[in-house]
């Protein structure tokens, strides 16, 4: 005889887990309903708005830095673009910068030579032990704002330029003969991966053997050549020109920008400078003993073996670091570069309605997360293929 | 018949100062080279900084304002609240250095130290008033509290719940009551300085500690609804920048509570922070979560305990201990983040550097604010991370 004893219900694990998890949103509902309801009303009661209609009205404040074309004529739409422009290229430009640099720091941290790896230590140690914002405003107020004025810039052979106004260097500009050389130098590129792939897939020397020297050999020679036989030079120089209050032409980069730029890199590159050191060291012993004897040389041993091993256990930190970078990038309020936090702050104060702008600030940045995500993600996919 | 072995020593240019000097900067032609260059770049940055600070660095703007970089507007006549609040804090990090030992025990004298040196200092170089007796009393007072301490492992247990209430008197001293004689309500808009910084971090990573908790338990919960709670609000949080979550507090906070609560600058940025450190503090707990062997759950099932126990009595108190060092990490951090108040307006550290440098007397002294601002955020994080790493050798993490 079996003896039935049913489980009371509420001991029951499957009853317990749909009734908890209704009560949990039924508390989550309250709550929301408790917060939208003061929220209603306070925006009620204080003539605020929930759309976004506000984009479409004119801005009427100039923006100091802008990579499109912008006036204050234009509406809080356009605005938000120039600021999100703004956010995109400091990021960009900065990720680029700060792995060059955390990488050739972390490499010396690893330096035999003592001198060298104290100083990357100590390096290290300041960068991660005060805030980001002390060293923005530190570079802000206390280097570029100390430079001299316009009339009295720093001087670098007549190619560069520093005044408190910003940094101006040369920027190359294609000449008519561009063309003609364009194509000349693209057939020598064509030419170098060409030999680089007959050559580094040879049997007798593949994988040790890098013609680096025949490739760049190629592609110098091919492209001088063209250089010399179309006769005038297919690339121009702009050259940046002391005008009254400020330079005309070449490349000028904001002292809000550099400063923001050069906060953010040296900052970021400590931390990817530990990454980097980190994933090194994790390369087991034994990998570069079996390479050595095997016979590769110290840059073989690095190249193939510690490299990309190391890469599989650097990237997932070093996408944190990437979003680490664009999100602390928002600090530029601080110094005044019109990112895009800074720029939507004006505009809340403005339109008088900072909740649909803070809103949207907040999913443009968890968008821009997202997709870093996303590619580093991909990469990594790519990365961690090569184990098998 | 013995004969004498002559032992032949190593070359003298492989042993000793010659040797190491050889070995570690001259072993090879690039390694000179780059020895000599950085030997060069040292020089100048070295002897430039050094001829700046001793002769042309106007070092009065940090002494004449030492009071409002330590605690901002916070009432002069009510200081003493303060030096209570460090009292506090002296026995129960004597009381911890003496119970517990090792770590802490170092810190219980960096933190003697420090008051030997800050004494030294008020006599010569800034004159911090009473301070001087505050401060020699406070290393009586850590020196009696290790001695006391000292080898009474049974009072370990009691050392959290004493460090909460101190928490707790800590805000409740600082704050005082309204329309109260001996103890008059500051408001936490007259908190600034150091004294704000420290308050800010240390209110955010206490109260975002049960949150964050509780979030990491969520994310692995059984439960899809739940868990999709607790992973939508840990990656919305770690997907926005902290400036936006505190710009959030600082306007919507007001919005999103009934009417006649209000709450000033101060309490916004602190919930704006908890609110920020929570989704961090998840993350950092659920690696420790995960990290628990499958084993020690089955086992405390098969001897009878219920989903509640086992999570409460064998994985959070194995987890948690676990990830004390990250924890340090994610405090520090949360620390040198603080400054991001400086943007809403608060007087942090960073923010009373910044008004000093509007006064008149003081201006165009930004180098000289800003270095010894980061250097105090820099002697403070420093030891912590020095503690963390201390605390992982201590703890075995990650070596087993």
């Amino acid at each position: 005889m079996q003896r039935h004893t049913a489980v009371p219900f509420w001991r029951d694990v499957r009853v317990l887990t749909v009734f908890s998890q209704v009560a949990f949103v039924l508390v989550l509902a309250v709550a929301a309903g408790f917060l939208y309801a003061n929220l209603s009303f306070a925006m009620r009661q204080r003539g605020l708005v929930a759309g976004f209609d506000y984009l479409n009205l004119e801005a009427g404040f100039e923006i100091g830095e802008v990579l499109v074309s912008y006036s204050p004529a234009d509406t809080y739409g356009r605005a938000f673009f120039v600021g999100l422009l703004n956010t995109l290229l400091v990021s960009g430009v900065g990720i680029v910068l700060a792995t060059i640099l955390g990488v050739v720091t972390g490499v010396a941290r690893l330096s035999t030579n003592w001198l060298v790896n104290r100083i990357a230590a100590i390096y290290i140690e300041i960068m991660r032990n005060t805030p980001l914002l002390v060293q923005l405003v530190f570079i802000y107020f206390g280097v570029f704002m100390k430079l001299p004025p316009v009339r009295d810039s720093l001087e670098f052979s007549s190619l560069l330029f520093a005044n408190q106004r910003g940094v101006f260097m040369p920027r190359p500009i294609p000449s008519p003969s561009f063309a003609a050389w364009f194509v000349c130098a693209a057939f020598g590129i064509g030419v170098a991966i060409l030999l680089w792939r007959l050559l580094s897939r040879h049997p007798k020397t593949q994988a040790t053997y890098v013609p680096i020297l025949s490739a760049t050999g190629a592609l110098l020679l091919i492209a001088g050549s063209g250089w010399t036989l179309i006769g005038d030079s297919p690339i121009g120089i702009d050259l940046p020109v002391k005008g009254r209050f400020n330079f005309t032409g070449g490349i000028g980069l904001s002292s809000e920008f550099s400063a923001l730029l050069v906060g953010l890199v040296i900052y970021t590159a400590a931390f990817i400078a530990e990454v980097v050191r980190g994933g090194i060291q994790a390369v087991k012993r034994g990998q570069i003993e079996a390479a050595r004897a095997v016979g590769l040389g110290e840059m073989q041993i690095l190249r193939l073996i510690i490299f990309p091993q190391a890469l599989r256990i650097i990237v997932p930190p070093l996408t944190s670091q990437y979003l680490n970078l664009a999100k602390n990038s928002s600090l530029a309020i601080g110094i005044g570069f019109p990112d895009l936090f800074s720029v939507n702050t004006t505009i809340a104060n403005q339109t008088g309605q900072p909740v649909p702008v803070i809103m949207l600030v907040m999913a443009t940045y968890l968008a821009m997360s997202l997709f870093t995500s996303l590619i580093m993600n991909i990469y990594n996919r790519y990365v961690q293929i090569l184990e098998k | 018949m013995t004969t004498a072995i002559e032992t032949i020593g190593p070359p003298r240019t492989s042993v000793g100062v010659l040797g190491w000097l050889r070995k570690n900067l001259f072993s090879t032609w690039y390694n000179t080279l780059l020895t000599i260059v950085t030997l060069w770049v040292i020089w100048v940055v070295g002897s430039g900084l050094l001829s700046w600070s001793l002769t042309s660095a106007r070092w009065d703007v940090i002494t004449a304002n030492a009071r409002l970089f330590l605690i901002g507007p916070y009432p002069p006549d009510q200081v003493w609240r303060v030096w209570l609040v460090v009292v506090i804090v002296s026995v129960l990090f004597g009381l911890s250095g003496g119970v517990w030992g090792g770590t802490i025990r170092t810190f219980t004298m960096s933190l003697a130290g420090g008051y030997v040196t800050l004494a030294v200092l008020s006599l010569f170089v800034f004159p911090l008033g009473e301070g001087f007796v505050w401060l020699i009393a406070n290393l009586v007072i850590v020196l009696a509290a290790y001695f006391v301490g000292r080898g009474r492992k049974a009072w370990q247990g009691w050392m959290i719940p004493l460090w909460l209430a101190a928490f707790v008197l800590t805000i409740v001293l600082l704050q005082g009551f309204a329309k109260n004689e001996w103890l008059p309500e500051v408001s936490t808009t007259k908190w600034g300085g150091l004294l704000l910084t420290f308050m800010l971090s240390v209110v955010s990573i206490v109260v975002s500690f049960p949150l964050g908790v509780l979030l990491a338990l969520g994310r692995r919960s059984k439960l899809p609804v739940v868990r999709i709670f607790s992973i939508l609000y840990i990656e919305l949080v770690r997907g926005v920048p902290l400036i936006t979550i505190l710009y959030m507090t600082q306007i919507m906070l007001p919005l999103f509570l009934p009417g006649e609560i209000r709450i000033d600058n101060v309490v916004r940025a602190m919930v704006g922070m908890t609110l920020f450190t929570a989704a961090y503090l998840a993350e950092n707990v659920r690696g420790g979560l995960q990290a628990i062997p499958l084993g020690q759950i089955e086992a405390a099932q098969a001897v009878g305990l219920n989903n509640a126990l086992v999570t409460l009595f064998i994985v959070l108190p194995q987890a948690l201990r676990m990830v004390i060092p990250a924890i340090v990490g994610l405090f520090i951090a949360l620390f040198k983040d603080t400054t991001l108040v400086m943007i809403v307006g608060l007087l942090d550290l960073l923010g009373v550097g910044r008004s000093v440098l509007a006064q008149p007397e003081f201006m165009g002294l930004q180098i000289e604010v800003y270095i010894f601002v980061a250097a105090v955020f820099f002697i403070f994080s420093y030891a912590m991370s020095f503690a963390s790493y201390r605390l992982e050798a201590a703890l075995g993490v990650g070596k087993r």
